[in-house]
């Protein structure tokens, strides 16, 4: 699988210069935050996306600000592609009062409302229902949003997963359901938690859903497969299954690389590194002459300008007071 | 109680079914879901003819998933509805506790204010008819140890309209316990929409020498057991906690403090219950007003055993209330032949219209 399969020369240069800044940003906002998380400062675990930011960008780049998504423990790249407050993340990651969940909730529980990104869940699969309620509840009121929820390979063997697109199948739901196979949960693979017969395609087709696979460091496909989903649904024909393969960089919770400890081999980083969803867009864009390098350079500055305030907003934010520690208990 | 004789009596089940009509009628995003809701049976007739009213998209049906409906319950209420999801047991909504813990019960404070989850979640607990280890589990200390749950024990049918109107109304998720031999008792209840406070304990009957904590049904059983101890010339008070959490500290602190006596009595497991629980408070805060060592009445630390003859040794009653009060005092035991308490009815079942199965 290389990392670019096709080109669409339907699809604006405007548009793919923009799915490749969402990308790069993405990259670039995970690498500060690895960069600086040996100053013991961001106090809470950091589940890093880098090497996944294809499939954030490209499902989200077809969702509108009214759409909702919810998220899992990586979930960072979800929460910028929806357009999340960055100062309100890293805040939130900083444990301060003007974070994104007042300090309650850290980097596996992000949100913001105004764009529709409804929140992250770190216990495996037990947001999917979540995604499904809502898009139960929107159906009810009668609006027409779409409900899409990210998880890993690893919440597919959750029986909440069954149980999840059972119902939104009998009732037809708005919901779009992202998985990133990454291989590892954690460091158990594929191949310890699943049957090699196992193939969660016919098993939702089996459920009456629709689906597709793809290769989730192609931003494009991953935009064309998702628009496909987002039509079916907005026609009304019920939900949407997508399966992305795509591989996890870093180590799985943390800063590091652990290639070294024995769960996966250093060469497969190597061969999953070379299809970096980043770079190889970026070289088929310069190919195409839609990019250069000036504007990549253009695109980074600006990027790590936005980064730097960001992380003094964070840094210089008061904690939250003990007063506040009490509060949000029970809604009023 | 006074008794208005103008005031309509109908049955508990009758004040659970037209709370959730009344509920329904007023808000629109209320609605109902659970194994057997628009069944014919309708959950032992707390949902019956909802379906006719309010058609099957707000009174549904579901698939068999614990788990995931009460996710999809929780989504939709962060999306502004108010699901009430109905259990038939509550053994079988152990199979959500994830979605309950997890989620429903952090969701509001974890994301910092921003988003609320008005669910009610209605428990069945019960007893008899061999119903067994996995059919008749009482376990709302469980629940009330969860920050961000609140946790309702009715019982009366005037409690369990006015409190499951309020389970509805509130912004919270709320776990609503039912016990299933309350559903025949009748008592007085409005024909209007009224709502009973959430955190609000009762003083059921007013005395001077001993406090009785209880809930539920166990406060039925407590009752019985006043009237024969007032006759022995102990002035019983009894507290109803109505709500488990928040917990209503004060009524049952100041109850105390008049009588200087407390039992409790409690109609789940022992070790680790809600009964340790008052007793801890009433320690902490009234120590000094107490003259006796606090007592509590319990089930065993044992899974509940389905044989009738086992059962009729498992469970407390009104004898055992009777005789946990009269050892505070220091008198001697008294049998339920000497007080004249018979059973006309087998002990597996609450009153002669239970006949089996249920």
């Amino acid at each position: 699988m290389s990392c670019a399969r096709f080109d669409n020369e339907l699809m604006t240069p405007k548009l793919k210069k923009q799915l490749y800044y969402d990308m790069l940003r993405i990259r670039r906002i995970e690498e500060a935050i690895a960069e600086r998380y040996h100053e013991q400062k961001m106090r809470c675990p950091v589940h890093l996306c880098i090497g996944q930011e294809a499939i954030a960008v490209g499902v989200c780049a077809n969702l509108t600000k009214e759409d909702y998504v919810m998220s899992t423990h990586r979930s960072h790249g979800h929460y910028l592609a929806k357009g999340g407050q960055l100062k309100a993340m890293l805040a939130e990651i900083y444990g301060k009062g003007t974070g994104c969940s007042m300090g309650k909730g850290g980097s596996m529980h992000l949100v913001d409302l105004n764009v529709g990104f409804l929140g992250a869940t770190p216990i495996v699969g037990n947001i999917i229902p979540i995604a499904v309620g809502t898009a139960f509840g929107t159906s009810m009121k009668g609006e027409n949003k779409i409900s899409v929820v990210f998880m890993g390979d690893a919440a597919t063997e959750e029986g909440v997963f069954s149980e999840s697109l059972n119902f939104a199948s009998l009732k037809k739901l708005p919901v779009i359901f992202v998985c990133e196979n990454n291989f590892f949960s954690v460091y158990s693979p594929l191949s310890v938690r699943q049957p090699k017969e196992r193939d969660n395609l016919s098993l939702v087709n089996s459920l009456g859903i629709k689906g597709d696979k793809g290769n989730g460091n192609d931003v494009l496909e991953v935009f064309e497969l998702t628009k496909k989903a987002v039509v079916n649904i907005r026609k009304g024909k019920g939900p949407y299954y997508l399966e992305f393969e795509t591989y996890r960089w870093r180590e799985h919770c943390g800063p590091n690389f652990d290639n070294n400890i024995g769960y996966r081999t250093e060469a497969e980083y190597l061969e999953w590194h070379k299809r970096c969803p980043v770079k190889c867009f970026e070289g088929m864009l310069e190919k195409r002459g839609i990019l250069s390098d000036i504007e990549i350079g253009e695109m980074t500055k600006r990027i790590d300008t936005e980064i730097e305030e960001a992380f003094h907003f964070a840094i210089s934010s008061p904690f939250p007071s003990e007063e506040e520690l009490y509060q949000h208990l029970y809604a009023n | 109680m006074t008794k208005n004789p103008m005031e309509r009596e109908i049955t508990y089940a009758k004040a659970v079914l037209e709370a959730t009509a009344q509920c329904m009628a007023e808000d629109a995003s209320v609605y109902i879901m659970g194994l057997g809701v628009p069944d014919p049976k309708g959950v032992f007739g707390t949902t019956l003819g909802l379906k006719d009213k309010f058609g099957d998209r707000r009174v549904m049906d579901m698939p068999v998933s614990e788990n995931g409906m009460t996710g999809i319950a929780i989504g939709s209420a962060i999306v502004g509805l108010r699901p009430i999801m109905t259990h038939q047991r509550v053994d079988f909504m152990l199979l959500a506790l994830d979605q309950i813990i997890n989620n429903a019960a952090n969701w509001h404070y974890m994301f910092g204010g921003k988003m609320k989850v008005p669910i009610t979640i209605r428990l069945l607990i019960g007893r008899g008819w061999g119903q067994g280890p996995q059919h008749s589990k009482s376990l709302q200390s469980i629940f009330a140890h969860i920050p961000g749950l609140k946790v309702v024990m009715p019982f009366t049918p005037y409690d369990a309209k006015g409190l499951l109107v309020s389970a509805i109304r509130d912004d919270n998720p709320v776990i609503y316990i039912e016990h299933r031999w309350l559903h025949n008792i009748i008592g007085e209840v409005p024909e209007n929409i009224y709502s009973v406070p959430l955190g609000k304990a009762r003083i059921v009957k007013e005395g001077k020498d001993i406090t009785i904590v209880s809930s539920s049904y166990m406060v039925l059983e407590s009752m019985k057991a006043a009237d024969y101890l007032d006759k022995d010339g102990i002035s019983v008070e009894i507290v109803d906690l109505r709500t488990l959490q928040p917990l209503d500290r004060e009524s049952i602190i100041n109850s105390v403090k008049k009588t200087g006596h407390l039992l409790v009595v409690d109609g789940a497991c022992h070790t680790a219950g809600f009964a340790a629980e008052i007793i801890a408070t009433v320690t902490e805060k009234a120590f000094s007003c107490l003259k006796s060592s606090p007592q509590r009445l319990t089930l065993p630390d044992l899974p509940t055993p389905t044989s009738p003859a086992l059962a009729n040794f498992y469970y407390p009653r009104t004898i055992n209330i009777i005789n946990t009060a009269r050892s505070v005092f220091r008198l001697p035991e008294r049998t339920e032949e000497e007080l004249g308490i018979t059973h006309d009815q087998p002990l597996d079942v609450p009153d002669k219209s239970f006949t089996g199965p249920f």
